[in-house]
């Protein structure tokens, strides 16, 4: 089964293995979430589990929101997400469950969505890594992105890397490794890095394009 | 540092004595080396010179001067490599200026 569930980044840190090799790892605490809701052929047009987490108090949520946990007999949720799959392996999962870090294993590969860490309006050497120019001698190309384009086609070909907005989108990392599971505490290390900061919530499922064992 | 991060670092820390050691202290560390099957354990002494980081992540740094070279060996703390950290005397003892980071013996004449 596939599946997926959101948690919050809570930062990182480093773990010592027996060799005296250190490994870095984030710290994530996943779930626990809840199903709202199950996607289905007949009035959706295709399956998916709705999944939610994060409860908040009654006053706190909107009506729309706190309706649609209370049909699925739940607290309203803070952060909802859809996640797509098949008919057969959605069969286990019933409206209302609760979903912990249970469903994933040391040595897992996993994929964690996160929204990355806003660096604002940037320029063409920090948002692309373009070399720049030098900067004395009266070069005048310093940080400048050079020529855009040339004079056939007269028009700058689209997806032209220019400056622009660096940051603060949604960003997903695969084949991430579960380097382990404390399933009392609902938290997870994985190895290496993942995008956002402290506290930011992430999305994170079994890894699509690696094949997971029955 | 999230404290639920802390609290986890904390519980990882292995039972190890470490000695309470500041920057100027002169210490004895006893490194495991693996050569091929055999391990054996190195000592390197010399003048700590600076502790960097917390929790799981602290390290020191060391420094000795070896046949008239200065070498030194950046160790974490908290390593299974390490297999005991030595105080052999005190910076008071050493007459060094109390400071956090000791860089300034690099360029001491001795």
């Amino acid at each position: 089964m596939r599946m997926g569930l959101l948690g919050k980044k809570l930062g990182m840190t480093q773990v010592f293995e027996e060799n005296g090799r250190v490994i870095p790892v984030t710290v994530l605490e996943v779930g626990p979430c809840f199903v709202t809701y199950k996607k289905n052929k007949e009035s959706d047009g295709y399956f998916g589990v709705q999944i939610g987490y994060h409860a908040i108090s009654e006053k706190k949520a909107t009506k729309a929101i706190a309706g649609h946990c209370k049909k699925a007999g739940l607290a309203p949720l803070k952060y909802i997400k859809e996640i797509r799959m098949e008919e057969t392996d959605a069969e286990g999962i019933t409206i209302g469950q609760e979903m912990n870090i249970s469903i994933f294993k040391e040595g897992q590969f996993i994929d964690v969505t996160g929204i990355s860490r806003g660096k604002g309006f940037q320029g063409v050497v920090k948002r692309h890594g373009f070399k720049g120019g030098p900067a004395t001698r009266g070069s005048m190309q310093h940080r400048k992105p050079g020529s855009i384009g040339g004079g056939n086609p007269q028009r700058v070909i689209k997806g032209r890397k220019m400056a622009g907005q660096m940051g603060n989108k949604k960003v997903t990392v695969q084949n991430l490794i579960v380097y382990r599971v404390f399933p009392e505490k609902n938290l997870m290390f994985v190895k290496g890095a993942v995008p956002g900061g402290e506290n930011s919530i992430v999305f994170v499922r079994h890894a699509v394009k690696k094949q997971v064992e029955k | 540092m999230h404290p639920k991060v802390a609290a986890i670092e904390s519980e990882l820390k292995p039972n190890k004595e470490i000695p309470e050691f500041f920057p100027g202290d002169e210490l004895e560390v006893h490194i495991k080396v693996q050569e091929g099957e055999k391990t054996r354990t190195q000592v390197f002494t010399g003048t700590c010179i600076a502790k960097k980081g917390t929790g799981l992540r602290e390290t020191f740094t060391v420094r000795k001067i070896s046949y008239g070279e200065g070498v030194e060996r950046i160790f974490p703390v908290y390593s299974p490599n390490i297999v005991r950290i030595k105080l052999l005397k005190s910076r008071k003892d050493n007459r060094l200026a109390p400071r956090a980071k000791m860089y300034y013996l690099r360029k001491k004449k001795t």
